[in-house]
């Protein structure tokens, strides 16, 4: 029993982070249809830069802000500079955002060096204490309610601000929003840099998480937010949230039972749910 | 009278194709236009120009005496022309009052008084606020569409066959309630039903494979059978 709850709950911590990545990777892809391989390099900046904070500051917070303004820098540029240029095309949208994640992560090689680096939790999230007889781990509850948060807090946006309201109708039918008088690429350009820096937030807040970092974990980790998006459906944020948690828990149950299957038992859901739902479990309706 | 609208010698592309090749004809203020023609003659691709949802590759559309092809499409709304689409557009998870709000660029009293006209307009509208969109049934989808295109202090409003697919009693109701927006605001409609065309047209344009060939007063068209043999396939 103990052991079941540490694993739910080492589930839900990493389908938190996950979560963080695929938000804005379903948002990308239900709004502007694109088809962005370059996620995962937003994840290790986010950690990179976050961490390299961290470690200067010795502050932790200012680590995740320092992540979260990378993160939309580098979204900014990207939106501008590679996305803008392939809008339409996925096949073009495929390569150059493949060979940006790979320039992405070469760079973090360049600026911070190749090693990986060791990163531990600020000292008022080390540890852990005890609720009955079960062991809880700060550090993962602590990923738990920032993904709580944030769903919280964009759940309100899509729902009650102008701005969400209009970033939903996007992604149901762009033509008729900008025939509403919307400039899309403007808002095209808010979710891309909104969705990055969610993706480097996932990355700081993964750092402390797993211990260490390199430069390789960006495309690791977002094959698992692909698996997400398709599994909650293209474009739903509410979709990513389920089934991040979905996989998270799965992830977590596998690599403790049968660890050599755990990326496969995700491939298997996600192929099970493209057989039996292929617009996902939250279909996004056009 | 002042046109409010001109496409002067209009021609556009959809991919390869060329499918607009010679349009031309003005909408006047305060009247409604209306644009006929068969299946596939090119008007929908026309309204889809004209709001700079299709590039124009030759020609010029004049919208208040300022050249508007070629804008983008929200900088052509944001001069006062709203767009009815062939399939309505309705955000379907969106409610009625969300639909409506995406369209509201600010609410003040005169958008509100719009706003009010309109829902006395279409009850439905405010009966169902608060139900999805999709879940509307097509005249109330319409309804919505059209509610959606008049909220924004539009001068113009471009609409794509509204009597598709709807019982003969509903286009009734949508017939007489364009017959309201008249007093309103310039229409330059789409539309297949003859008899709804008739009913609320001053004059008519009709595109036949990509070109306006005829034009006049609607009054003239209800008599000329020849023309509406031709043209639109009535007998
Ligand atoms: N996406 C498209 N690709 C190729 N041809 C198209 C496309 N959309 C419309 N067409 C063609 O353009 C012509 C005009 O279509 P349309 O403007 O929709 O006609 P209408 O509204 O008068 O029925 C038709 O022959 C149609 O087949
Ligand atoms: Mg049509």
């Amino acid at each position: 029993m103990d052991l079941l709850f540490v694993l739910l709950i080492n589930g839900l911590a990493t389908g938190m982070l996950i979560f963080l990545l695929a938000a804005g990777l379903t948002l990308i892809f239900g709004l502007m249809d694109v088809l962005n391989f370059a996620h995962g390099g937003l994840f290790i900046w986010g950690a990179y830069s976050g961490v390299w904070m961290y470690h200067v500051t010795n502050s932790f917070t200012v680590g995740i802000a320092a992540a979260i303004v990378t993160g939309l820098v580098i979204g900014l540029v990207t939106e501008k500079v590679i996305i803008r240029p392939v809008y339409g095309n996925h096949i073009q949208q495929i390569l150059i955002t493949l060979g940006f994640m790979l320039v992405l992560q070469e760079l973090i090689k360049v600026v911070f060096g190749p090693s990986q680096k060791a990163v531990a939790p600020p000292a008022f999230l080390e540890g852990s204490f005890m609720v009955g007889d079960i062991v809880l781990i700060k550090y993962r509850l602590f990923i738990i309610l920032i993904g709580l948060v944030v769903f919280f807090v964009f759940a309100y946006i899509f729902k009650q601000t102008r701005i969400g309201l209009i970033v939903r109708a996007g992604v149901m039918n762009k033509e008729m929003v900008q025939s509403l008088g919307i400039n899309i690429k403007l808002v095209f350009m808010v979710v891309f840099m909104v969705g990055a820096a969610l993706a480097a937030l996932s990355g700081i807040l993964h750092a402390p998480y797993s211990g260490v970092i390199y430069a390789e974990m960006g495309l690791e980790f977002s094959i698992l937010a692909f698996i997400v998006v398709i599994i909650g459906g293209m474009g739903s944020f509410k979709g990513s949230l389920v089934a991040a948690l979905l996989v998270g828990c799965m992830q977590a149950f596998m690599a403790y039972y049968v660890p050599s299957l755990s990326l496969a038992t995700n491939m298997l859901l996600m192929v099970i749910v493209l057989v039996f739902r292929p617009q996902g479990l939250f279909p996004v309706k056009g | 009278m002042n046109s409010l609208l001109k496409l002067n010698q209009v021609e556009a592309y959809i991919n390869q194709y060329h499918i607009l090749h010679n349009i031309s004809f003005d909408v006047r203020e305060g009247e409604v236009n209306v644009l006929l023609g068969r299946n596939g003659a090119g008007k929908t691709t026309t309204l889809r120009t004209i709001m700079g949802l299709n590039s124009v590759s030759k020609g010029t559309i004049t919208y208040e005496g300022e050249n508007i092809a070629n804008e983008k499409p929200h900088i052509i709304a944001n001069k006062g022309i709203g767009l009815v689409p062939e399939d309505q557009g309705i955000f379907a998870d969106l409610t009625v009052g969300e639909n409506m709000s995406v369209a509201m660029k600010q609410e003040n009293a005169e958008s509100t008084k719009r706003l009010e006209w309109v829902l006395e307009l279409f009850p439905d509208l405010k009966k169902f606020w608060r139900k999805p969109g999709g879940q509307l049934s097509g005249g109330q989808k319409q309804m919505l569409a059209i509610a959606r295109a008049y909220v924004n202090e539009n001068e113009l409003l471009l609409i794509d066959e509204p009597s598709k697919g709807l019982a003969p009693v509903v286009v009734e109701k949508v017939t007489e309630s364009i017959q309201q927006m008249k007093d309103q605001t310039t229409i330059l409609l789409v539309e297949q039903n003859f008899l709804m065309a008739s009913q609320i047209g001053d004059r008519f344009f009709i595109i036949d494979n990509g070109e306006t060939v005829h034009h006049g007063e609607m009054e003239a068209l209800k008599t000329d059978k020849a023309m509406m043999k031709t043209y639109l396939g009535i007998s």
